[in-house]
């Protein structure tokens, strides 16, 4: 009996991969809730690396016709004293008694784990940068692949064999290449002549069908036609992100954790989500300056507060870099809402003249300390300020945070993707 | 002295060859097995996790209920928690064996004769195999069924064949034909025949046919009970077919996905009620093959040291109040009773002459073995095979646990001279799925009125349905039934014990 023996170990693997992903989806709403409680626990670097998430049963329960109660038979093996009619206590006996045979998987909790891709996805899902749609569309940026139409020249791997043979029959035709059956035939009837000059006549034109056979080849280099791809420009909403940082000396190490941590969210969302923003990187105390990434997540930096000092610095960067015309402007400023007091009115004129005017979409983030319950007494003289503005019309969220756990929902608050332009209700 | 089949623990495909054919000689000429061709495949971790998902089929339609099996075992496998199979073999013809690539060579020696020859056998020559499953057929009709669930979600969109196939999923244990039926299961022409009949519906397809007025139906209602009964087939235990047959509203797209999903199921259900033998059979079997070429001196000490210790923990039985403890291992009591009987034959005691006088003593351990593999399922095999020095081997034991009896859990019956045939006709009851599942089937359809189905529920024993679970169900089975659907909880004197009544669920979108 012929026995066959194969290797499938290089067949293509993630055949589940399918059934995985219909799974993820109809467990969409719950898995995304496992992941946002999920990445309130973790660190923001860790949130990145996906990880394991939990999802009760329940939604994904399927269910079956089960029997349970009633009077129970088992027969089980071990036996060491009992003997016939004795009893045995219900709780003492645990293993007797709640192991019966043939219980079902009852696991009221889901535990899986999830990749990379999956989870950062799954947690940035229903966040979008508002109002992305404006103005001058940007020179290209971008270039998707197009087919169009056919070229003579090309890699081996582009050739269209259709048409190839296409030309090639068109020209066999056009220049009576002669065809095999014509061949054969003349053939056929050299066979049957019996006639000698008739004979040498056939066998002539024969010899001569054979050599124009030969001159027109089957398929020539002049057929062969490859399918040509164009290089067409996309276009690409432009948009920069402004990140405003208070690293003045009335920020604690505990506001500023909280303030880095705002952003690197933000940065990993905008890094992920968009693939042409811009990202500028302002710290301030009492006076602004544009960093890098590194500088502005790790760098150490202390003194007084002047909030107009990042606004100023702000307007210039827009005014030199980034045309209000062309670009979607977005910023994003944490602070403890401290400022000077005599800087408030140039803050308000700032804003209201220069800055606003110019932005999709200002997020004001007020950090406070933990169990901040005198944070929410008297508001800060910042959030006063922002307040009226947001009073009087200006696109300007703003949210409060004082615990790490917070981060997490008043991000997705902040970026929630809306229906409507019109901003929901804040605080 | 014969050449060593290998060395150490590599192997490679040359190696797995002189495995199969050394297994193959021992299965054949020295044990008289008797099996489809073989067809061996190694395949690595994640593919052995695919498969794990769609309850070991090489191909399945896709449905996300596979995917949660699959990302659940994942998840336990790669914690540690769950090791994964040696093997996995399906019942077809060829009889495919997938071998895990980490095994040693002893243990692709230990799988190839377990999963090649001892499964192979079995599922050759078990009688309930050869009635409800096609092994040629097989392959194809999964390969049907999932180009069929595909083009569908192609036609009705993915969310309407969820929809059905979640429906029929939760009703696929009350999908199966327990009596054999007017014939043999054909996969094969089961394939030809929903196409054709798709064909058929395309070609005579005319819209102006739904507009010609049609002529008062003859009323139902002068019908009597039973006529109307012995019409819809009532009762019916197989709810699948009585709704594919029989549920007024369904699509034939529909009707078509319940008869794969039935299919599937009843392909399984011999597996279902032969566990114990089955594995019993095939350990006895690797057990055998591995012992003669150890003695051929084609397996070195070494390896059948190896060998020797995976063989222990497979058939290893925890006693009832270890940690370890989860019902009877079927490898343990198969294998433990396919040992027996060959003891039986062979070396009998008076116990053994008095209880099986037909076996004990007469010589030909093979050839007894063989009739025993083919002609009992588990229930029917404890209930004859298992011996008193078994029981008194295992220390079985009997617990009646009525929860109105105050005293507590009694036990009813110990390994000895007065409870040996209670306890082996309690192990053969657990062992029996007419015992397992719910009796449930369905009883009548009132059609004069509102078409509502009922359905009942003989309890037994006092062991009821669990209300969340069945109303889940009943939810599915209303949505396939499009009226009311009511269960109906009777115990053994036709007392009501409960009563539940599920109405469909609106369906969003028209059902072609």
């Amino acid at each position: 009996m012929p026995i066959h023996i194969i290797d499938r170990r290089l067949n293509p693997g993630g055949k589940s991969l399918e059934n995985r992903q219909r799974f993820l989806r109809r467990a969409k709403s719950l898995v995304q809730g496992a992941v946002k409680k999920t990445s309130q626990e973790r660190d923001i670097k860790d949130v990145l690396e996906g990880g394991e998430v939990t999802i009760p049963l329940d939604g994904m329960h399927e269910p079956r016709f089960r029997r349970e109660g009633g009077t129970r038979d088992m027969v089980l093996p071990g036996n060491k004293k009992f003997v016939e009619g004795d009893y045995l206590q219900r709780q003492g006996q645990g293993s007797a008694k709640d192991s019966g045979p043939g219980e079902g998987d009852s696991e009221d909790a889901f535990r899986f784990v999830l990749s990379r891709d999956e989870f950062v996805d799954l947690f940035l899902d229903d966040l979008e940068l508002p109002d992305l749609a404006k103005r001058k569309i940007a020179q290209t940026e971008s270039e998707g692949i197009q087919r169009a139409g056919y070229t003579t020249s090309g890699s081996p791997a582009n050739i269209s064999v259709s048409r190839t043979v296409k030309l090639a029959l068109a020209r066999r035709i056009a220049l009576r290449r002669p065809r095999k059956e014509e061949v054969e035939e003349l053939e056929a009837e050299i066979a049957a002549c019996t006639d000698e000059d008739e004979r040498a006549e056939l066998v002539a034109r024969l010899e001569k069908l054979i050599a124009k056979t030969k001159r027109i080849p089957f398929i020539d280099p002049l057929d062969i036609r490859y399918r040509r791809y164009e290089k067409v420009p996309r276009p690409v909403a432009q948009a920069v992100m402004f990140c405003l940082m208070d690293v003045s000396g009335s920020m604690s190490e505990h506001m500023k954790d909280l303030a880095k941590r705002f952003y690197m969210l933000l940065y990993v969302f905008l890094k992920r989500r968009y693939k042409h923003v811009e990202i500028v990187f302002i710290r301030h105390t009492d006076r602004a300056e544009e960093v890098d990434e590194q500088t502005f997540f790790y760098g150490p930096a202390s003194g007084g507060t002047l909030v107009s000092s990042a606004l100023q610095a702000m307007h210039e960067i827009v005014r030199e870099r980034f045309n209000p015309s062309d670009w979607n402007i977005y910023a994003a400023q944490a602070s403890d809402g401290d400022n000077s007091y005599s800087d408030g009115e140039l803050t308000g004129l700032l804003l209201t003249e220069k800055i606003l005017p110019v932005c999709q979409f200002f997020a004001y983030l007020e950090v406070g300390e933990s169990g901040g319950s005198a944070f929410d007494l008297s508001d800060s003289s910042l959030w006063t300020l922002y307040e009226r503005l947001r009073n009087s019309g200006a696109p300007l969220s703003m949210r409060k945070v004082s615990e790490r756990s917070e981060i997490f929902p008043v991000f997705h608050d902040l970026f929630q993707r809306r229906d409507t332009a019109q901003e929901k209700a804040a605080p | 002295m014969t050449e060593r089949l290998f060395e150490g623990a590599d192997w490679d495909f040359q190696t797995l060859q002189r495995i199969t054919d050394a297994c193959e000689e021992v299965a054949l000429k020295h044990l008289g097995l008797d099996v489809y061709p073989n067809q061996i495949e190694v395949i690595t971790a994640e593919q052995m996790l695919d498969a794990y998902s769609s309850v070991g089929m090489p191909l399945f339609y896709k449905h996300w209920s596979f995917g949660k099996h699959f990302a659940f075992h994942e998840a336990s496998y790669r914690k540690g928690l769950m090791g994964l199979a040696y093997e996995i073999v399906i019942n077809s013809s060829p009889c495919i064996s997938y071998l895990m690539e980490e095994n040693t060579a002893t243990m692709q020696t230990l799988v190839i004769a377990h999963a090649a020859f001892g499964h192979n056998h079995f599922f050759k020559n078990n009688y309930l195999f050869k009635q409800w499953t096609d092994a040629e057929g097989i392959l194809d009709y999964l390969d049907f069924a999932k180009n069929y669930v595909m083009q569908c979600e192609e036609r009705y969109g993915r969310i309407e064949v969820e929809r059905t196939l979640d429906a029929a999923h939760a009703l696929m244990s009350h999908g199966i034909d327990r009596y054999p039926g007017k014939k043999k299961l054909d996969l094969r022409a089961e394939e030809k025949r929903a196409g054709r009949r798709r064909q058929h519906e395309e070609e005579v397809f005319n819209d102006l046919w739904r507009t010609v007025p049609t002529g008062k139906s003859k009323s139902r209602s002068t019908l009597s009970i039973e006529r109307r009964r012995k019409l819809l087939g009532l009762p019916q235990e197989n709810l699948l077919y009585f709704l594919e047959k029989s549920a007024p509203r369904l699509a034939p797209w529909q009707r078509e996905l319940l008869r794969i999903v039935r299919h599937i199921a009843q392909y399984f259900y011999p597996q279902s009620q032969t566990k114990v033998m089955n594995e019993g059979t095939a350990t006895y079997v690797h057990y055998r093959i591995m012992t003669r070429l150890h003695q051929q001196g084609r397996i070195t000490d070494g390896n059948f040291l190896e060998f020797l210790g995976s063989h222990t923990n497979v058939v290893f039985q925890p006693e009832f109040d270890d940690q370890r403890f989860s019902g009877f291992n079927p490898y343990a009591l198969g294998f433990a009773m396919m040992q027996d009987i060959e003891r039986i034959v062979t070396n009998p005691e008076d116990e053994d002459r008095e209880w099986f006088p037909d076996i004990a003593g007469q010589g030909d351990v093979m050839g007894v073995l063989r009739d025993v593999w083919a002609n009992y399922r588990d229930e029917s095999f404890i209930g004859q095979f298992l011996s008193p020095k078994l029981m008194r081997h295992f220390r079985m034991f009997h617990l009646h646990d009525d929860p109105e009896e105050r005293a507590g859990i009694r036990v009813d019956a110990i390994h000895d001279e007065r409870g040996f045939r209670r306890v082996r006709r309690e192990l053969a009851r657990q062992h029996d799925v007419g015992f397992i599942d719910a009796n449930i089937e369905v009883v009548d359809v009132d059609l004069s009125g509102d078409r509502r189905l009922i359905l009942h529920h003989h309890v037994i024993k006092g062991s009821q349905l669990n209300e969340t679970d069945a109303k889940r169900v009943l939810q599915h089975l209303a949505d396939l039934w499009t009226y009311d659907v009511a269960l109906i909880e009777v115990d053994a004197n036709d007392k009501v014990l409960r009563e539940y009544v599920v109405s469909p669920r609106p369906i969003p979108a028209a059902v072609a």
